[in-house]
């Protein structure tokens, strides 16, 4: 830890951002930050949409929207599941239905009194008796679920939560490169999400949100980052 | 590149782009006002010393992580070239083998275009022993080459252990919209590989209990059954995420914990699995 006064984040015209990223150098504190932080940022704004706030809060619940949604996703298809399934892909499924639960309590847990409400989803476009339509909607989530964390982590600013937001990605691209390898076997890192450097895709959170509000009955918006369903 | 641009664009994602270059939100015009007089060869070294500014990271710190990033790659780059080069892979496999193959050698050219392009140099390939015999040809992964399922398992190892050493690096780079981002998104492939090794390993019969990802249990991080990699996994039965025990709090099994939660290596760890076995020291 350096000693000498940063004269970019030190001093009395410390921004609430900047505090935000001191008082969360820890990320043991995560907990305590959200639940002390301002509830104004999550206000429901005019046409109904629940907006995600701003700074790492905004974030953090960002990833918790998505996380709902795929939650809910992988619970409705757990509990009916696709034609011709068999145990092998029905062990898959359970499993990513217990991360995925387990990323959506998570954060709610870790954002506290600032989290974005419970979501209400619209599934009606998948076929959940249709192996083809679960796992292609399946592949959507996941494939998107890591854009989303790639395309957004530049904006966390503390490293606590950054490395939070690494370790659930990495997971979500697992999930991804199964799903795909169901659908298609050896297409664990096809053209369609990875480039040619190799490196995988990245999408910006309107982008994002423009696609996950398709899934949504309560749309999600992001105003501080210039997306308004 | 237009630097006025740059500022606008950085400031939609960050409003407070402006702060963080100068506690004066007036002092911004300074800076675009030295950008249009600086020359368009110069811009780079603006840039870097405006990021220096904003995110307290130097360039000579983000090559540093680039070329760390560039000799795990050139490792698993060797690693499948050599592999694939002679008879070991089946030819059912050659396809799904060579998709990472071909991966792992664009990330080799890939950062060594971007450490260019940040003024640095890109680090020579290091001297390899893919038996993890420090040069002796000879090391506890000897059979990786001539054996196809002590292959897999060592691949399994090295992407894993990639995903872990990528993460480690992310706070380094933290708010860096291009290098970050760039990391992640390799961190991302080097994750989809894991996947498919380890389902490709439970799909040949090589090991009916390894999932796509990785299930610990409370007191070991490896679920490989091998314990050869018991280093490369410790650290990943952690089941504490930013204060919140998941077990205990959330209810969650440790199975789920762990399989749902990627754990980070930091570079001494990662360097004190790979030197003096696989990098020859």
């Amino acid at each position: 830890m350096k000693t000498e006064i940063n004269p970019i984040t030190g001093g009395a015209n410390m921004a609430r951002r900047s505090f935000l990223r001191y008082a969360g150098a820890s990320a043991a504190t995560l907990a305590v930050l959200g639940a002390t932080s301002c509830k104004k940022d999550h206000k429901v704004i005019v046409d109904g949409s629940i907006d995600i706030g701003s700074g790492d809060i905004g974030i953090l619940n960002y990833a918790y929207a998505l996380e709902q949604l795929e939650a809910a996703f992988y619970l409705q298809v757990v509990a009916n599941p696709y034609n011709g399934i068999t145990a092998t892909e029905t062990a898959y499924l359970t499993d990513i239905r217990d991360h995925e639960v387990l990323h959506r309590d998570f954060f709610k847990a870790a954002i506290g009194g600032s989290a974005i409400q419970e979501l209400t989803t619209d599934f009606s476009s998948i076929n959940f008796s249709d192996r083809a339509s679960v796992l292609g909607a399946a592949k959507l989530l996941e494939d998107t679920g890591v854009t989303a964390y790639d395309g957004a982590g530049y904006l966390i600013q503390d490293s606590g939560y950054l490395t939070i937001a690494g370790k659930i990605v990495s997971v979500e691209a697992r999930h991804a490169a199964l799903i795909s390898n169901l659908l298609n076997s050896g297409s664990f890192a096809a053209s369609d999400q990875v480039d040619a450097n190799g490196l995988n895709k990245a999408a910006s959170i309107a982008e994002v949100l423009a696609g996950a509000n398709g899934f949504l009955k309560t749309k999600v918006s992001a105003v501080n980052y210039n997306y308004q369903p | 590149m237009n630097l006025f641009n740059i500022i606008n664009e950085i400031e939609q994602v960050d409003p407070e782009i402006h702060e963080r270059l100068s506690p004066r939100r007036d002092a911004i015009k300074n800076i675009t006002s030295f950008g249009s007089k600086v020359a368009l060869a110069a811009m780079p070294f603006a840039l870097g010393t405006m990021f220096k500014k904003a995110y307290g990271q130097t360039n000579s710190s983000v090559v540093d992580v680039l070329n760390f990033a560039l000799t795990l790659e050139y490792l698993e780059a060797k690693f499948y070239n050599t592999g694939s080069a002679g008879a070991l892979i089946p030819a059912a496999n050659a396809s799904y083998i060579n998709e990472i193959k071909d991966d792992e050698n664009q990330h080799v050219s890939f950062l060594k275009g971007v450490i260019t392009q940040l003024g640095g140099t890109p680090v020579a390939e290091p001297n390899i022993d893919l038996s993890g015999g420090n040069g002796s040809g000879n090391g506890p992964f000897a059979a990786a080459l001539t054996d196809y399922p002590t292959f897999l398992l060592a691949a399994q190892a090295f992407e894993d252990t990639g995903v872990r050493a990528y993460k480690g690096q992310a706070p380094a780079l933290k708010g860096n919209q291009v290098v970050l981002t760039a990391a992640l998104s390799i961190h991302a492939v080097e994750a989809r590989h894991a996947s498919a090794i380890r389902k490709l390993r439970f799909d040949l019969g090589q090991s009916t209990t390894t999932k796509p990802w990785i299930v610990s249990t409370a007191s070991k991080g490896n679920d490989t059954g091998n314990a050869l990699v018991d280093g490369n996994y410790d650290g990943e039965q952690n089941v504490t995420q930013g204060g919140v025990n998941l077990t205990t709090a959330l209810g969650a099994s440790v199975s789920v914990a762990t399989g749902a939660f990627d754990e980070p290596l930091t570079t001494e760890q990662v360097l004190l699995l790979l030197k003096g076995s696989f990098l020859v020291s």
